[in-house]
């Protein structure tokens, strides 16, 4: 009896303790001050749990205080990477309520620097999900190149990064002569270092086998957790709001809307969720270079729109294809200059709920790189 | 075989002649590791079209200066909670283990620290108290972090000492001698004599070549992971374990620990370069053969080796644990294993 109590207590000890790691706030691979509280075992991975709330601050509450044009440089420290995508779905709807047919030429010049600035969104994602992976020399390539596309929206705007450059029923100013050339060059070279990124990143070896079957989101969970954007569609559905829901001009493009397919793994492992990235920055390309033809040459970048915004009573919800998904604004008016209630639908916010459930059983340093494909910036996630 | 030894010859052996040929090494290895530290930042920035830094000095050349100036600066910092004197002590017993190979590395024919008769085994036996020392330094932090660092570091070193032995114990077999400098010895004459190219003798060594070529490719990967370079710098990978055993540390003790980092590299290149390319010889049989010039090949050589694990390292992403343990236990040792054996039937055939 002795000897079987004795192996009993040797079994009980060598169950091994699982341990709690805090990944954040300060950790490198968080990108931002996300907080993930993970339990492992060993290398293992058995719980996750994001704690969130470092960087809030009180977004929605603000709006209410401040009048409608106040709230638009505001709306660009949400997702800081792709801010003028951040503005687009705002002033859509209120050019919805107050029903105001924005030129021509606006929705062009709309089109483009939203989608160089989905470009610039990508190349950091990408970039850093190389990072996360260990490969550092693809980072800097794509730093490099997505300096062009913020050099042209400085010029446009004045910012490198928070353009504040949509306004109500149009832009605040008119692209400049050199606009269209610098444009074609960016093209040019972002895909020249996708083709090279392509080649010493996303095929090579060790970095196929780091990422796929790695964090396998099945398009069952990705619906149900509401997810959107390359995280969606890297689970192979084909779901995008320019092309679904055709907002602005989008229908007058040729595009493709680029889904995971499983080539190297599962379908909806990190690796399929990269390459969509890369594979939508072509289609940007793609984009940018048919708006630029069809762009009228002359016209007006602003509508007639009253000096004070005064939407009428009532409410309206307004979504954009965000280069990290759906981003959607719902503002109630009560008719005054100042809103009722703004609500955002953060893209990252929701596309992070996913972790838990997508991290489990993988390790540690999977972790890491789950977190990197989901691509959330945690100004949108707190806000 | 005596102890070819210039200082021995020109100052007798005493205490002093002894003591500069301790002190040699180390001042060698203080200017390698500077010259090795601008190397890899220069290089870093041209694989990535950087200019790398400028400002210090004419072309940027100071920089490593700069760097250890800046770490002595820098607060030393001793967690509250950890192991005092574990925690102090790991740094130096790291560069130790570095540094202790150099006394059988023999830098020229004229040049070995210690010219013992077991120079290989010795060296594999205190390679492996750098192991010893990050276990200490990551136990001692007091980290989560730092003790898996330190868990990984263990396991990925002596994993790969294993396949990195066979390789060398082909060489011990074909050269029937565990004396660095008297492989470097057999080797002499043209570069068709080096052990990759199945060391000297007559024609039929072609047979050998294939293996003796995959055993320096393995030797070179083993010492990779020994090292702790990408893509095996999983014990301090820096995306999931901030910066591994060594998270704690700050300072000089940080320094340290860089500082053994590349002593370590050199060190694996320079057993790459005795037992595999030739030593200090001269790849072209006589020509810019001798003495001073053994220095030459000996360092040119090494150097050469250390430049391709800073090109491998800008270049490859890292592996993950278990990847790691699969090429270490299930690619590297059986190849390694098959070798050794077909050396061995070489030898015993001949």
């Amino acid at each position: 009896m002795s000897e079987k109590k004795r192996l009993d207590l040797e079994y009980s000890q060598l169950d091994s303790d699982r341990m709690r790691l805090n990944v954040g706030p300060q950790h490198p691979s968080t990108h931002g001050v996300l907080r993930l509280e993970v339990e492992i075992d060993g290398e293992i991975v058995t719980e996750v749990i994001p704690h969130l709330g470092y960087l809030h601050r009180s977004f929605e509450k603000h709006c209410e205080k401040m009048t409608y044009p106040q709230i638009i440089p505001y709306i660009d420290r949400m997702d800081y990477i792709s801010a003028m995508n951040n503005e687009w779905p705002y002033v859509m709807a209120l050019e919805k309520m107050l029903d105001i047919k924005v030129p021509e030429k606006v929705e062009y010049i709309r089109v483009i620097v939203a989608e160089l600035n989905r470009i610039a969104n990508h190349q950091i994602a990408v970039a850093t999900f190389g990072l996360d992976a260990g490969a550092f020399t693809p980072f800097l390539f794509f730093f490099r190149d997505r300096e062009y596309i913020i050099w042209i929206l400085e010029k446009l705007s004045g910012a490198r990064l928070l353009y504040n450059y949509f306004r109500v029923g149009g832009l605040a100013g008119d692209t400049y002569p050199s606009f269209k050339e610098e444009c074609l060059n960016v093209i040019e070279k972002v895909r020249k270092t996708n083709a090279e990124v392509m080649d010493l990143l996303i095929y090579n070896r060790i970095f196929i086998q780091r990422t796929a079957n790695v964090g396998i989101l099945t398009p069952e969970v990705a619906v149900n957790y509401a997810c959107s954007g390359p995280v969606l569609r890297g689970s192979g559905l084909r779901y995008d709001l320019r092309k679904d829901e055709p907002y602005s001009i989008y229908d007058r493009f040729d595009f493709e809307v680029p889904v995971g397919k499983g080539e190297v793994g599962f379908v909806g492992d990190c690796w399929d969720r990269n390459i969509v990235r890369m594979q939508e920055m072509e289609q940007s390309c793609r984009i940018i270079e048919q708006a630029l033809a069809q762009m009228p040459e002359t016209g007006d970048v602003k509508a007639n729109v009253p000096k004070r915004i005064k939407p009428p009573k009532g409410e309206v919800y307004m979504r954009t294809e965000n280069p990290k998904g759906d981003l959607g604004f719902y503002i109630v008016s009560n008719g005054t200059d100042k809103p009722e209630r703004l609500k955002a639908r953060g893209t990252s916010f929701v596309n992070l709920s996913v972790i838990p459930e997508i991290s489990k059983g993988y390790m540690f340093a999977d972790l890491i790189l789950i977190l990197g494909s989901i691509d959330i910036v945690l100004g949108e996630v707190d806000r | 075989m005596e102890n070819t030894n210039f200082l021995w010859d020109l100052m007798g052996k005493n205490i002093w002649s002894v003591l500069l040929v301790i002190s040699l090494p180390l001042m060698f290895v203080l200017v390698y590791a500077l010259i090795a530290i601008l190397a890899e930042l220069k290089i870093s920035a041209w694989i990535q079209e950087r200019l790398g830094p400028m400002r210090t000095g004419p072309w940027g050349i100071l920089q490593p200066v700069a760097e250890v100036v800046k770490l002595i600066q820098k607060e030393d910092i001793t967690p509250d909670q950890s192991s005092k004197l574990l925690y102090n002590l790991a740094p130096f017993i790291i560069f130790t283990g570095a540094y202790a190979a150099f006394a059988v590395i023999p830098f020229s024919e004229a040049f070995v620290p210690s010219g013992i008769d077991v120079g290989l085994f010795y060296v594999f036996a205190i390679g492996s108290i750098s192991a010893m020392g990050i276990v200490m330094g990551g136990w001692a932090s007091n980290n989560k972090y730092s003790l898996m660092g330190a868990m990984r570091a263990v396991s990925q070193l002596i994993s790969y000492e294993i396949p990195a032995a066979f390789a060398v114990l082909s060489v011990v077999v074909l050269a029937s001698s565990m004396n660095m400098q008297e492989i470097s010895k057999m080797q002499t004459g043209w570069f068709w004599n080096w052990f990759i190219f199945g060391g000297p003798g007559s024609i039929s060594k072609i047979w050998v070549i294939p293996f003796t070529v995959g055993l320096t490719l393995i030797y070179f990967i083993s010492s990779l992971a020994e090292t702790n370079r990408v893509p095996f710098d999983i014990p301090e990978g820096e995306s999931e374990l901030v910066a591994g055993f060594h998270t704690e540390y700050s300072g000089m003790k940080f320094a340290m620990f860089f500082f053994a980092e590349y002593a370590n590299m050199f060190v694996v290149a320079a057993i790459l370069t005795t037992i595999f390319l030739g030593g200090w010889n001269s790849p072209f049989g006589d020509f810019m053969q001798g003495p001073w010039w053994g220095v030459f090949w000996f360092i040119a050589k090494s150097f050469s080796v250390v430049l391709v694990q800073i090109w491998i390292r800008w270049t490859l992403p890292r592996f993950r644990v278990d990847q790691l343990m699969y090429v270490g236990w299930k690619v590297l040792l059986p190849l390694s294993f098959v070798c050794f054996i077909a050396i061995s039937l070489f030898v015993m055939l001949k």
